[in-house]
């Protein structure tokens, strides 16, 4: 049966002709995945964007010595707000969009478990982003101390308590986070139960896609990993309003507890936000090499390995606190074995370039450049798994290299590479390749002149998180390197912006399956009708399309 | 060839294979909510003994027997609840339900009676020393959880009582009873923390 | 990897074209600057020297064994980044499509054997790794003080240190000032690190792994250094508005030099005749609450200890040098030295303002 007999649904039908307000009442309303999703992704981006205004001027601070661009409280308050946007309100909508979306449409199933919980939590992810910005505008405590919170992304206790933080800019932290991160539990259970209850029939937990595998682990992990920070932020709210003892030094309680709470999310919360990034490169890599992923089961069990083990190496981040010798061992005995499975995964990544016929769409160069800077991320992260290396090395430059590294060349590759991968599904109109590869080149260029010097910076011992340094420590040249970076970047998502509005005004139709793809949701129109699919499907194999394609050489007769 | 069929029935898990969303959804809830309850209890027993000055938990606690036979109790009560729902005894169900929400509400005022105490007559807040700081947190979060349950309970009693439940809701009642057999697990652990542990 | 690359070469070669970027980039910064020119660190200073703080380069046992640990670990990673970068490299060129090629490539869907081989070998390169990074743990934190060890205690506070030689009867402010330890003669210095408010970080790249001081709780660390020489260090971890400039001087002394810096500083302060008005208006005032002048009535505890002052090479933590300028300055309003620091500004007449800074410049 070729392809183009496949029974296509009807295109959702023109709505363009309906009033604005009530078009915007159904966005409200709405309990669709898709449009949910596609919510959390643009509150994503925008918030993308402010936290890196705010990166950009901390490196114009930071590009010369003594250099008075803000005050020092302003330029705290900007990297604590950078740290905490960047990872709770653009690392957390982005992957929890991106699932939302593609996993009902890759199970074939019509909409997540729980609809309405699905628009709940993406209502309190969104307030709660709006309840950490207000906090620029309605800080003022009783003293008149602080605006916006200036505790760090990791508020570290004592400082956080009401003796070092006065006013209310640390309680808009801890609000603002707290039902955050509710709302992603809530989403998290929504996403468990839909991927293990509202499968197709004859999708097995074998033939499932390998995005939606990661994206199962990651929303078990949210359930065990977002409660202790939750804990933790409460007894911090009991500390400073209702005089607890929690964090309180004075009274006997230990600054230490907070560290590890707040590690023990924190640690799970990085791999939270990573894995989405693999589960993307997982679906690009295999259709732009045209071979299926090499060791589909090695990635699951990676997966789930990382799953595990991530949730016991939470104390690498504090191997300068004083802990035991046989302590500071374990964490770099954990921290070391967690890098083989995330090392197998590149080379399972490698195994399906290797023999395939790679075409390099946009999708693929960002999923390259992230297999390149993600490298060299694990890398230095098992310098730092090395515990005495990590004396010299954490809270200095080298890590802000290292999570970047992590972040931004492996996340926000992989993301972008998702953008480019399904937008034509999402919106029916394929993305412009020129653009798409000015974006990535300023990207890489950018990317890595910003944060590559800064591995050299904490080799010369700058640590982080200073507003200025002086003159005469050997920094200079590379904080000037490292700020010229950010105008490459700019420009990059410049590019991207301008891509997806021109794409939205006139780019090309897509069709159904423009990249000659696999999966289900290749299978519905683009954009899916709001019921995805029109009969549901049934599958034999972990590439139903390319049964379909191939019926002369299915799957099935292989896995 | 992918085949034409299968049901177009919305969200309905095709051909039973699959466990029910409700229990999978509350099984989850649960889960998280372990974590969190565990957080507390890492605390409690992190700071055990190192309170700087008392009152200290030898002082001042008592067991609470009775108050945790009632939550245990109700435990059984809202299984037998459960069972008889699923038989379409309806006003049967309702009897063991409001049973149970009696049980916890003794629970819940036992335990207003204890802080009453703890706060009045030996002078311990959240705010006193350690022990008072874990103490009234783990314990307190507990009690909101079973105040929470509580009312939920109340809201099926009265939906019950008004006629809408019927032996179709029993996988509903069912999710809402596997979260107040958490709320006891919960309770059994406390229990052995603050009052076994701890003293 | 531009660190696998010699980083030593390669700082010193940013290091080159550090000093001319600078000496061309001061003046201009310096019409920039909106404020007063208040820091004599930017003061035009041109030849002052580049102190660089390069893990790569210890001079001190705990940093020489970390360094050892970390050549390793830098040629394992040097190892795989070459091998899979460069099998990426390759596969990206052998593999890539070719015109009008759109035939699908042989289906590969796994191998068992190759999935096993490139799990065993991470894993003994790790278990590997795993085994140096213990020894070299416990040889640094194992380490006890032995008899001749110097004893130190360092307190944090929001943004100065406190240094203590609770055996030797000195406290000053921000600068470490140990006696040099050689092979014949090991000396290493113990440091007993204690905080008063938040959690800080003792961190000298050059001597010795980063330490954090936390409240409630001591922590201890050790260095011995084998060069004298002046080595600079910070905080390291977020502790508040001036984090940034709460600096660390490290001065590794000559034994004989050790001996007269202890001997200067365990004197008591220079009582002098002619800037009695000075002294009578410090001790009357609220000064007193914060600071130490040993042999007065001043023995507040919140702030540095006076009593060798001008011994100091530097103001408030490192922000601008020790001179009786800076001092006046300082004293005028801190606040502007050092935004957001605890000093408050004590609102002295000019008269007194000299009368003070008179004062507290005898006390060498």
């Amino acid at each position: 049966m070729a392809f183009a007999d496949y029974p296509t649904a009807q295109p959702h039908s023109d709505v363009r002709h309906l009033p604005l307000l009530v078009q915007l009442h159904d966005w409200v309303v709405t309990v669709d995945h898709k449009r949910l999703g596609l919510m959390y992704i643009c509150t994503g981006l925008v918030f993308f964007a402010v936290g890196g205004l705010e990166a950009s001027i901390m490196r114009w601070q930071l590009a010369f010595p003594s250099h008075d661009v803000v005050a020092p409280e302003v330029f705290n308050r900007l990297f604590t707000m950078h740290g905490t946007t960047m990872v709770f309100l653009f690392g957390m909508p982005i992957i929890l969009g991106m699932a939302n979306y593609l996993v009902p449409l890759m199970i074939g199933a019509r909409d997540l478990a729980f609809p309405r919980l699905n628009a709940f939590g993406f209502w309190l992810s969104l307030f709660s982003g709006l309840l950490l910005y207000f906090s620029y505008l309605g800080g003022e405590g009783l003293s008149g101390a602080g605006t916006a919170p200036d505790v760090g992304w990791f508020a570290y206790a004592p400082l956080t308590e009401r003796a070092f933080s006065r006013g209310y800019s640390t309680d808009y932290w801890i609000l603002s986070l707290l039902v955050g991160g509710i709302g992603s539990v809530a989403t998290s259970i929504n996403m468990v139960t839909t991927v293990l209850c509202m499968r197709c029939k004859g999708m097995t937990l074998a033939r499932m896609p390998l995005f939606v595998w990661l994206l199962l682990v990651v929303a078990v992990m949210i359930l065990f990993a977002m409660p202790p920070l939750t804990a933790a932020q409460v007894m911090l709210l009991l500390d400073r309003y209702l005089g607890a003892r929690f964090f309180d030094t004075q009274a006997g309680g230990s600054a230490l507890l907070w560290q590890h709470f707040f590690w023990i999310f924190g640690h799970p919360e990085v791999y939270i936000l990573m894995l989405p990034g693999f589960a993307a490169a997982s679906e690009i890599i295999p259709v732009f090499s045209r071979k299926p992923m090499f060791g589909y089961a090695a990635m699951v069990g990676a997966t789930i390995s990382i799953g595990f083990i991530s949730m016991g190496v939470w104390a690498h981040h504090m191997f300068a606190v004083g802990m035991s010798a046989t302590a500071n061992s374990f964490f770099a005995a954990s921290t070391m074995l967690i890098a083989v499975p995330t090392g197998i995964k590149i080379f399972n990544w490698l195994a399906t370039m290797y023999g395939g016929k790679i075409r390099f769409a946009t999708p693929m160069l960002f999923c390259i450049g992230f297999l390149f800077q993600f490298l060299c991320a694990g890398l230095t992260g098992i310098m730092l798994a090395a515990t005495p290396f990590d004396w010299q090395l954490t809270d200095s430059y080298f890590v802000v290299a290292h999570f970047h590294y992590v972040l931004i060349g492996g996340l926000l590759f992989t993301i972008f590479a998702a953008m480019y991968y399904w937008f034509p599904k999402a919106t029916g109109r394929r993305l412009s390749e020129t653009l798409g590869r000015w974006h990535f080149w300023l990207l890489v260029i950018g990317f890595n002149l910003t944060f590559g010097p800064q591995h050299l910076l904490g080799i010369l011992g700058m640590p982080r998180r200073i507003y200025t340094y002086a003159p005469g420590r050997g920094w200079e040249l590379l904080n000037l390197l490292s700020s010229l970076g950010v105008v490459f970047q700019a420009l990059a998502v410049l590019f991207f912006v301008w891509n997806v509005i021109r794409a939205l005004r006139q780019g090309a139709l897509a069709g159904d399956d423009p990249w000659d793809a696999w999966t289900l949701e290749w299978t519905t129109t683009s954009p899916p009708p709001e019921y995805n699919f029109e009969t549901l499907p049934e599958v034999r194999s972990r590439r139903p399309l390319w049964d379909v394609k191939h019926p002369y050489d299915p799957d099935w007769r292989h896995e | 060839m992918i085949n034409a069929t299968a049901s177009t029935h919305h969200a309905a898990p095709t051909e039973g294979a699959f466990p029910s969303r409700g229990r999978v959804g509350m099984c989850c809830l649960i889960a998280t909510e372990a974590a969190l309850f565990s957080i507390f209890v890492a605390a409690y027993l992190f700071y055990i003994g190192k309170s700087l000055h008392g009152p200290y938990p030898a002082q001042v606690l008592e067991v609470p027997m009775l108050p945790t036979i009632c939550l245990l109790a109700s435990s059984a009560t809202i299984m037998l609840a459960e069972r008889t729902l699923r038989q379409g005894y309806r006003v049967l169900f309702s009897g063991w339900w409001c049973l149970t929400i009696l049980l916890g509400g003794a629970f819940l005022y036992a335990t207003a009676v204890e802080w009453y105490r703890l706060i009045f007559t030996h002078h311990l807040t959240i705010s006193t020393n350690l022990f008072g700081t874990t103490f009234y947190s783990l314990v307190g979060f507990h009690a909101m959880h079973v105040t929470v349950g509580l009312l939920l309970l109340t809201l099926v009693l009265v939906l019950s009582v008004s006629g809408y439940v019927s032996q179709a809701h029993s996988e509903r009642v069912e999710a809402l009873s596997l979260y107040w057999h958490f709320v006891d697990v919960v309770w059994i652990v406390v229990f052995l923390v603050v009052y076994i542990i701890g003293r | 990897m531009l660190f696998t690359v010699g980083s030593l070469g390669a700082v010193k070669m940013f290091d080159n074209c550090e000093r001319i970027l600078y000496c061309r980039l001061t003046p201009w910064l310096q019409t920039r600057r909106t404020g007063p020119a208040t820091s004599s660190i930017n003061a035009g200073n041109m030849d002052r020297p580049v102190h660089l703080s390069n893990i790569f380069d210890p001079v001190s046992t705990p940093a020489q064994a970390i360094l050892e640990l970390s050549w390793l670990v830098l040629w394992i990673c040097a190892g795989i980044f070459v091998i899979v970068s460069g099998l990426l490299v390759y596969t990206i060129i052998r593999f890539r499509r070719r015109r009008a090629d759109d035939d699908e490539p042989p289906q590969v869907y796994g191998s068992n054997q190759i999935e096993l081989a490139w799990t065993v070998i991470p894993l003994l390169t790790v278990f590997v790794l795993f085994l140096v990074t213990t020894r070299t743990i416990t040889a640094v934190q194992h380490t006890v003080p032995s008899a001749e060890a110097l004893l130190v205690t360092v307190v944090g506070h929001q943004w100065w240190w406190e240094i203590r030689y609770p055996a030797l009867g000195i406290v000053t402010a921000n600068e470490l000032h140990v006696p040099v330890s050689d092979q014949t003669q090991p000396l290493p210095t113990f440091l007993k690190l204690q905080s008063v408010d938040v959690v800080h970080s003792f961190w000298v790249p050059r001597l010795a792994g980063k330490t954090d001081v936390i409240p409630n709780r001591d922590n201890q660390m050790w260095i011995e250094p084998h060069e004298p020489g002046l080595y600079l260090g910070q905080c390291a971890e977020y502790c508040g508005t001036q984090h940034a400039n709460m600096l660390l001087r490290v001065t590794v002394h000559p034994r004989d030099d050790f001996d007269r810096w202890v001997a200067a500083q365990q004197q008591p302060p220079v009582h002098d005749p002619s800037v009695q008005a000075g002294r009578d208006l410090f001790q009357a005032t609220a000064c007193v609450n914060c600071h130490t002048v040993q042999e007065t009535v001043a023995n507040g505890t919140f702030g540095p200890d006076l009593s060798h002052l001008m011994s100091r090479a530097t103001l408030a933590a490192g922000v601008v040098d020790n001179t009786p300028q800076n001092l006046r300055a300082w004293m005028r309003n801190p606040q502007q030295l050092k935004p957001g620091n605890l000093m408050p500004d004590m609102k002295l007449t000019p008269q007194e303002l000299e009368h003070i800074v008179a004062y507290l410049v005898t006390l060498q």
